[in-house]
């Protein structure tokens, strides 16, 4: 008996119908966990998704590239998700031209505190100039991370990493921080939620308010311009 | 619906081509972000002849949708965790003390700054 079930095994972990289908189940799960806790910070649907598609892996004993070849299929999204970004960019339009100037400030003195901080505690522990280059885009979406770390000589598969942490870490942070500091303004909200902790932190500021989330967005999009001519420089003021 | 998709896609398809025909350092999409954001401001100002579901509010629709589940979509990204189990357990504790910090800092100071100048340059929230 158990001889055909380790083939229908072997055939299945291959395609990537079950991979695919793993990913959304166990997202399923825990968004539906998330919204039963009334989004609580802590039951982030990324986080919870994430280890437990880890553990599946670890116990069937899968590659993590077995399990891309399936999950790709939602990874490809994030591009297209990004331009979508223009829409409510676009619907809050009045809003985000009135605050142009408190937007560009923001981000200024954003993006700098996120490349240089994760940079000095990196130099305060002593990490090696390889990892402090993996280390230094955090804060960016993904794909312009990895590119940065990639034109400096680092490792872009640690900088992924690296990134889906800080923005898992930013979107349990923010709504506690923001309340303590009893800040009102949804677009503050949202543009620091973006900023920090890019498309994880945006995802977040939108299940809270539509105008952080547009806020959001427009965070991610110019912090990732803007790390991306800043990193070099720090690394090379700060990590020779 | 499909004609929203293919808009969508059509818009990181020609993103991408600018970012890799030109070499600049930012992504495709997020330079197909800005090409939407033409595109939107031309058809509402041109009124053009488009096909309906660009017009009827259904590229909007599909856009929210595809926003709705955007934390999904960092999952397979972030199951790539276990291809860097050593270098995380070789440097975890200051990988974790500089995730945090950091993150914790750069909201404070986003957050901080936008407040203050807004309230400085009379943008804040809610003012004609």
């Amino acid at each position: 008996m158990t001889v055909p079930d380790f083939a229908l095994w072997v055939y299945l972990s291959r395609t990537p119908l079950l991979w695919l289908t793993v990913t959304l189940v166990a997202y399923a799960l825990t968004d539906a966990a998330s919204a039963a806790t009334n989004r609580n910070p802590l039951a982030n649907p990324v986080l919870h998704a994430i280890w437990i598609i880890a553990v599946v892996l670890a116990l069937t004993g899968t590659p993590y590239a077995t399990y891309f070849e399936g999950a790709q299929f939602v990874h490809f999204l994030l591009g297209p998700a990004t331009v979508a970004l223009a829409i409510p960019l676009y619907e809050h339009r009045r809003t985000v031209i009135k605050a142009l100037a408190p937007m560009i400030a923001a981000l200024v003195a954003g993006s700098a505190v996120a490349v240089a901080s994760a940079l000095l505690v990196g130099l305060a522990f002593g990490l090696p100039r390889a990892v402090l280059i993996a280390l230094a885009p955090k804060s960016v979406t993904a794909a312009v991370a990895m590119g940065i770390t990639q034109t400096l000589g680092g490792d872009p598969s640690l900088t992924a990493v690296l990134v889906i942490l800080t923005g898992i870490i930013g979107a349990i942070l923010v709504t506690p921080l923001m309340n303590r500091l009893k800040i009102a303004d949804w677009r503050a909200r949202g543009f620091a939620a973006g900023l920090a902790a890019h498309g994880i932190g945006t995802a977040r500021a939108f299940h809270v308010n539509p105008v952080a989330g547009t806020f959001a967005g427009i965070a991610m999009a110019l912090n990732a311009l803007l790390t991306a001519i800043l990193v070099p420089a720090a690394v090379s003021l700060l990590a020779r | 619906m499909i004609a929203s998709l293919a808009t969508i896609l059509l818009c990181q398809l020609l993103g991408e081509a600018i970012a890799h025909g030109l070499g600049l350092p930012l992504p495709g999409p997020v330079i197909g972000m800005a090409l939407m954001l033409g595109a939107l401001a031309l058809r509402d100002r041109a009124r053009p002849r488009l096909p309906r579901p660009l017009l009827d509010g259904t590229l909007e629709s599909t856009a929210r949708a595809l926003l709705a589940q955007l934390s999904l979509l960092f999952v397979p990204a972030g199951v790539g965790v276990i291809q860097n189990l050593n270098v995380l357990g070789q440097y975890g504790i200051a990988l974790a003390a500089a995730l945090v910090i950091s993150t914790l800092a750069s909201l404070l100071a986003t957050v901080l700054t936008f407040v203050w100048v807004a309230r400085r340059f009379g943008a804040a929230e809610g003012e004609p």
